[in-house]
């Protein structure tokens, strides 16, 4: 069964249609990629898949339930969780309290736990550090988990988010732009990344990116979006050599 | 280690060398070393202090360290600081140094009991060195009751407006209702009052009651909260601000014109609960309560839906339970604050929970540091000395505090111990080791 289905999906803002009818099913393990040019609401889908905007029509369902109208943490609980655009750190925290805060849902503890120390609390909090340094360690950024985030390179401020993200325990990965700024070394080893989260954890990736190279390598299937519709979908080749979809993205700034 | 005698012995040494050394003589001493140390230095003065302070030209011992006469008396100065160095900073120096050793040995033994037991070690000890201090005095005991009850406002007022990044002008409201709370409770209890009438229990009891009617008041004010919480915490921004300070003029007015526990002229004849340990305990409570949340990762949510909501949201946190939970929990404790200031002073008027109060206590935070608890230990600690301090200046005390606090607000901006936490089990363990040299 699939793990994600996406039917029919439209929103809008006012009187923009920002998303129209989009459809999308994903499987368990499978990596799919969304290209399409600024503007086109690929980050929008995200933002409705994950409930931080509401669909005015459509139905979103993980594992056969519904998951509209219930709230972001909500979603990221059952199992879909995200990283964003423009890295979404908190500035204050370091690499390893972020990795831990996004197992919050799995906590049991209680606020008892949390005022007085419980076993039960340190027993919670050693596991959970485990799970946040496993993670860390898989990303190859162990070393710097006591670092606050705002002294770390944008790489690896980038690979702390989707440690973060992994450890909710996802069974969809959403990436937005996962390679945004990254030099040509820093890309290689994402990728490669990526590659591997998606081998070692067996979830699957949804990823929104702009460089073709990063797409064609990664993605089994391609979705293409332009002005808030689906124009094209396929495997990397057939897009790639697809006339709409080089009218309306690749035709008009060559990217590698 | 004596300063002035070994550097007369060792000359050739030089002072930058001795101090270095001094510095890593020091550096060994562990916690309860140092509250050793402060104990003989409290004991030195119950003994010597009173002869001495004659014979260098006081009156009377000085009750705040010699920070009173700075400005109040200047020709006492050097009178003063040799009692400083005499009485406290001699003793201190010396015990801490000598118990070193031992005093590591048995902070390392203590490693293999439960944490809990080195920590009431410790408190009970640093209880013995404060309640030695004050019990020479009946305005040190005073004024280490106000500093302990300023310790909690702050503390709790730092968790709304450091962990959680929001600003919030409620806590004199907050204070207001534990304090009038508690002190209907006890008055009701024990107290013969001429509107709530004749007692209802006998006197005995009054130690179990007393923090049932503490916790009453912290209830009572953690229920106002919501009446706070509930439309504010909708939406993010100024909102909170301008609903808190509402709150606080509603509850000081409400109180005005309630009859039944005085109106405006005040509520009094709470009975005498608030002992000095009674106040040490519960202040206590409250730092490691407040620590303890603070530093686990349900309270770490506080920090990521300062920095970044949607992002904290996204991370399966659920934002508006967490605020909703730090937020009562903050006015628990400004409650029980409240229900201990009214048994401190043992009389209650509205007036003293308006806006004079409110920047006393943002004063407290904002120069302790945000996001920490040992900025606001420091925040209240500092402050309340330093008011007693300036008091010889009168009214231009009132230049120097603002004067000061924008300096630091110039220079470090969010406080002076921002963002540190504090590692209880860090500070109990042996400071082994010396570095080789």
């Amino acid at each position: 069964m699939a793990l994600v289905q996406v039917h029919n999906l439209t929103v809008y803002f006012g009187g923009l249609r920002a998303v129209h009818d989009f459809n999308v099913v994903i499987e368990p393990g499978q990596i799919r990629g969304l290209i399409g040019p600024n503007g086109a609401g690929k980050t929008t889908v995200f933002n409705l898949i994950t409930g931080i905007h509401q669909p005015t029509e459509g139905t979103i369902t993980l594992d056969g339930k519904s998951v509209v109208g219930l709230q972001p943490y909500q979603i990221a609980a059952m199992g879909i969780a995200r990283t964003f655009q423009n890295l979404r750190l908190w500035r204050h925290m370091t690499a390893i309290e972020h990795v831990k805060m996004a197992r919050y849902s799995q906590l049991s503890y209680g606020l008892v736990g949390a005022f007085f120390g419980t076993s039960k609390r340190v027993r919670e909090e050693a596991e959970t550090e485990a799970i946040a340094m496993r993670l860390m360690d898989m990303m190859g950024i162990g070393r710097l988990a006591n670092e606050v985030v705002t002294n770390l390179p944008y790489g690896v401020q980038r690979k702390v988010e989707m440690a973060r993200a992994l450890a909710a325990s996802p069974k969809l990965l959403l990436l937005d732009e996962p390679t945004a700024g990254m030099n040509p070394e820093e890309l290689r080893e994402m990728v490669q990344v990526i590659r591997q989260i998606r081998d070692r954890l067996g979830l699957a990736i949804f990823l929104i990116e702009h460089r073709m190279k990063v797409v064609m390598d990664l993605c089994e299937i391609i979705q293409t979006l332009d002005f808030g519709e689906v124009i094209a979908e396929g495997m990397p080749e057939e897009i790639q050599n697809n006339p709409k979809v080089i009218d309306a993205y690749l035709g008009k700034e060559v990217v590698i | 280690m004596p300063i002035e005698r070994a550097g007369l012995t060792t000359r050739r040494v030089g002072p930058v060398r001795l101090l270095a050394k001094m510095r890593d003589a020091f550096a060994q001493v562990p916690l309860l070393g140092w509250l050793l140390g402060a104990l003989a230095a409290v004991i030195v003065e119950r003994f010597a202090g009173y002869p001495l302070a004659l014979d260098v030209g006081m009156s009377e011992m000085p009750a705040l360290f010699g920070l009173e006469n700075v400005f109040g008396q200047p020709a006492l100065i050097p009178g003063t600081i040799l009692y400083v160095l005499l009485i406290y900073l001699l003793p201190l120096g010396i015990v801490a140094w000598l118990s070193s050793w031992p005093a590591n040995w048995l902070a390392k033994q203590l490693l293999r009991f439960p944490q809990r037991i080195s920590l009431l070690i410790h408190l009970a000890l640093l209880y013995a060195v404060l309640s030695q201090w004050a019990s020479l005095g009946d305005y040190r005991v005073l004024l280490l009751k106000f500093t302990l009850i300023a310790i909690i406002v702050t503390l709790s007022l730092n968790v709304v407006n450091g962990f959680m990044g929001e600003f919030s002008c409620s806590h004199p409201g907050f204070m207001a209702l534990g304090a009038y709370a508690a002190s209907v409770v006890t008055v009701l209890c024990f107290v013969h009052n001429k509107i709530l009438g004749a007692p209802l229990l006998p006197h005995a009891p009054g130690l179990l009651i007393f923090p049932l009617s503490l916790m009453v008041g912290g209830l009572v004010a953690a229920f106002g909260a919501l009446f706070v919480a509930i439309p504010s915490f909708r939406t993010r921004g100024d909102y909170l601000a301008i609903i808190s300070l509402a709150f606080t003029f509603i509850v000081k007015s409400l109180i005005e014109n309630l009859e039944i526990v005085g109106g405006a002229r005040g509520f009094m004849g709470q009975p005498d609960f608030a002992s000095l340990p009674a106040v040490f305990v519960v202040a206590a409570l409250s730092v490691l309560t407040i620590n303890n949340f603070v530093r686990s990762t349900l309270g770490k949510a506080l920090n990521a839906v300062r920095d970044d909501e949607t992002a904290a949201n996204a991370m399966t946190v659920n934002t508006r339970r967490t605020k909703m939970t730090a937020f009562l929990f903050s006015a628990f404790w400004a409650g029980v604050a409240g229900g201990l200031f009214a048994h401190v002073i043992r009389y209650v008027n509205p007036g003293s929970f308006g806006i004079l109060k409110l920047s006393e206590v943002l004063a407290m935070v904002y120069l302790g540091g945000l996001n920490s608890v040992v900025g606001s230990i420091v925040g209240a600690v500092g402050l309340n000395v330093l008011m007693e301090a300036l008091r010889p200046l009168e009214i231009l005390k009132w230049i120097v505090i603002p004067v000061l606090l924008i300096l630091v607000m110039i220079f470090r901006p969010t406080g002076l111990v921002a963002f540190r936490e504090f590692k209880v089990e860090e500070m109990l363990k042996p400071k082994m080791k010396p570095p080789e040299r």
